[in-house]
């Protein structure tokens, strides 16, 4: 590959995003709903990496795709509904205060159901089954169909309301463009947990010991470390950050139901191919790319949207097989 | 097989024994099941477990003889069902119609499962699966979005074949009417029935051929070393693409029997997920890697489909005072044990039923 060729495979690549966004403008037109458009599609990037990191960091350190990572946006959804109704007082009075520490309560519930869930599945439904990626794919589809089926019988089958606390209703006028507060709210939190995990990554020692496990797993274990106790850390966050991420997408859906695990499971695998296995970067290119081209093509040709992104990955395949952005040198 | 007939330890044999056994008289009760039960509920079972173990068997070319995880084989099987239903209501019914349409469908199945092996079959068996998965929830939307041909959720509803109808007497009795024959009436449900049970045991035994031929031999080295085969000279990213093409083929083949069998075509009859996962877990329940495996893993899992939950709507009655138990014995909630029992098999018997009886691991 010659420089130019390289110097836009190291940075461009992450301006994929923003081209796309550039590119829309003319072929919707009208300014007030292209900006809406884009907004929306950020901030549902931004969820969908939230629930796509944590998979795409688990592999690339451990090997291990697990089928059932959907299950813990579900229970993350719907404990979010759950606290938020039961914090009915907070989550509809005036005051900030009460409402953020609603939405916080709701947040960190579903975080921490993520950290306990994420060590339990760890430990009995992922550990015996290392190294064999047929029972692996097996075995987690068993859990995440037990686990849709424990939702079902403790929230029913019909959808759940789940209310949205004063502060993040409404929007915000900016000349003709309306922009909804939850997305931005969305968009920011995902950010900021970009933003976390890659300070984590590359500027703390675990961070260190994370990547050096991905790029060479038998090395970092060679010199003493304990692989699989970091990995136990990774998976439990990896978890939590599913489940926050599901709790955000109940608040911007308002209505869920026991299959949205399942629905957000082909979307999270999309962008975890796109993005390439095992890649913090690369995740959040993807998820901001599935993310966009959704709700662009939604309001173009409303009948392609899912088919969009099926598109955008046999694309990205071809050009390139193993992702934009591949840690995985496997 | 009769070559490692006595070297092989007696309890091993006897075990391949009772698995053939088992499997004979699966198809036997099989093949008389109009006669031997009388009532619809039961031949709608039959018919079922028929086209299953096609289904079930192709299925298990791909994930137990290859080693390739897809998530997609309802897809195909749905592609030859939309297939011979979109022609069957268009052009009213008629065999032409299956022809053709059930041939489109097939053809349909075959392009897309080489399109999708070429692209996707080279990279890793975790990346394939992804891969499958996401395509068979586009094909999932497709049909329900593309309500213009395929009525959306609603499905289509037709007529079958003129042969196939209940009105149509094969037999005349001596009172002009359809003739009995050891009490069953001979009149086009027979004909519909053994037109699915033939059908399935021509597709079956057109499985069996395969996997014992040498291009069998090929797909269990591809299974066992990839490498090595690479290595001795087969072309692996070919031989896995041909076997998922092959395996959709007989897929289609599949869903245009169900087709025909039921009159109806919708997403939850052919393409949904549960239905995929009830492929997955027969052929586990089943054993990968053995064809016979198929036959009983498909019979357990439609007996228990069809009686479990009959007994778990008692379960749950005698346990209704204790707070979560009745809502997770809801006869709705049966999933939810076959999941358990479904991961407790993969821990404990990988080689599933007939695999642990023959005491051949599939690793």
């Amino acid at each position: 590959m010659n420089a130019a060729g390289a110097l836009f495979s190291r940075f461009g690549i992450a301006f994929l995003p923003a081209i796309m966004v550039v590119a829309a403008l003319p072929l919707i037109g009208s300014f007030s709903s292209w900006a809406t458009l884009s907004i929306a599609g950020l901030a549902m990037g931004m969820m969908i990496f939230m629930m796509a990191s944590g998979l795409s960091l688990i592999f690339g350190l451990m090997d291990v795709l697990n089928f059932g990572h959907s299950a813990f946006v579900t229970f993350g959804a719907f404990i979010a509904a759950s606290t938020l109704a039961a914090l009915g007082g907070w989550v509809g009075a005036p005051s900030l205060t009460l409402n953020l520490m609603a939405l916080g309560a709701a947040i960190g519930a579903a975080a921490l159901f993520g950290l306990a869930a994420g060590y339990l599945f760890e430990r009995v439904i992922v550990r015996p089954v290392y190294r064999d990626h047929l029972r692996q794919i097996l075995i987690t589809m068993g859990a995440l169909i037990v686990a849709e089926q424990i939702v079902l019988a403790i929230w029913g089958g019909s959808p759940v309301a789940v209310p949205r606390p004063a502060l993040l209703t409404g929007s915000i006028i900016l000349g003709d463009v309306a922009i909804e507060i939850y997305r931005l709210f969305a968009f920011g939190l995902g950010l900021a947990a970009y933003v976390a995990l890659h300070l984590m990554l590359n500027r703390t020692r675990i961070g260190l010991l994370i990547r050096a496990g991905v790029e060479n797993r038998e090395m970092v274990e060679a010199l003493g470390y304990r692989v699989d106790r970091l990995f136990i850390a990774v998976f439990m966050a990896g978890s939590a950050l599913a489940a926050v991420g599901g709790a955000m997408w109940a608040g911007y859906q308002g209505l869920i139901s026991a299959t949205l695990g399942g629905e957000m499971l082909v979307l999270v695998f999309i962008v975890v191919i796109i993005g390439g296995l095992g890649s913090i970067q690369g995740s959040l290119v993807g998820a901001l790319m599935v993310g966009l081209l959704g709700n662009y093509v939604a309001f173009l040709f409303p009948k392609l949207s899912l088919a969009s992104n099926m598109l955008l990955m046999l694309a990205i395949l071809m050009w390139r097989p193993n992702g934009l952005l591949p840690a995985v040198k496997r | 097989m009769g070559a490692n007939g006595p070297s092989l330890p007696d309890r091993a044999r006897n075990g391949r024994l009772a698995v053939y056994a088992i499997a004979a008289a699966i198809g036997l009760i099989l093949a008389f099941a109009p006669f031997l039960f009388g009532d619809v509920r039961s031949q709608q079972v039959a018919a079922r477990i028929c086209v299953f173990i096609v289904l079930v068997a192709s299925y298990d070319l791909l994930i137990g003889y290859t080693g390739i995880v897809s998530f997609a084989h309802t897809m195909f099987f749905g592609l030859g069902a939309y297939g011979a239903a979109i022609a069957l209501k268009q052009w009213g019914p008629g065999w032409s119609a299956v022809l053709v349409g059930g041939g489109a469908g097939i053809v349909a199945a075959a392009a897309l499962a080489a399109l999708i092996g070429v692209l996707s079959l080279r990279v890793k068996a975790i990346f394939f699966a992804m891969v499958t998965l996401a395509a068979a929830s586009v094909m999932l939307v497709l049909a329900s979005q593309l309500s213009a041909i395929t009525n959306g959720e609603d499905g289509l509803v037709y007529v079958a074949p003129k042969l196939l109808t209940p009105a149509t007497i094969l037999f005349t009795g001596a009172d002009g009417k359809a003739a009995k024959w050891f009490g069953v009436r001979m009149d086009g449900k027979i004909a519909a029935y053994y037109f699915v049970f033939l059908t399935c045991l021509v597709l079956f035994a057109a499985l069996y051929r395969i996997i014992r031929s040498p291009l069998g031999a090929v797909l269990e080295a591809v299974r066992e070393n990839e490498i090595r085969a690479e290595a001795i000279g087969y072309r692996v990213v070919a031989y896995r693409t041909a076997v998922f093409v092959i395996a959709a083929v007989i897929a289609a083949c599949a869903g245009v029997v169900w087709a025909v069998w039921l009159r109806y075509t919708g997403p939850e009859t052919t393409l949904s997920f549960a239905i995929m996962i009830d492929i997955l877990l027969m052929v586990v329940i089943g054993g990968m890697g053995t064809m016979t495996g198929a036959v009983i893993g498909v019979t357990v899992m439609s007996l228990a489909q069809f009686y479990l939950k009959d007994l778990m709507g008692a379960a749950a009655e005698a346990t209704a005072a204790i707070p979560v138990l009745p809502q997770l014995l809801n006869p709705d909630r049966w999933l939810f044990w076959l999941g358990i029992l479904f991961i407790l098999l993969v821990y404990f018997f990988p080689a599933g039923v007939a695999g642990t009886l023959m005491k051949k691991g599939t690793h």
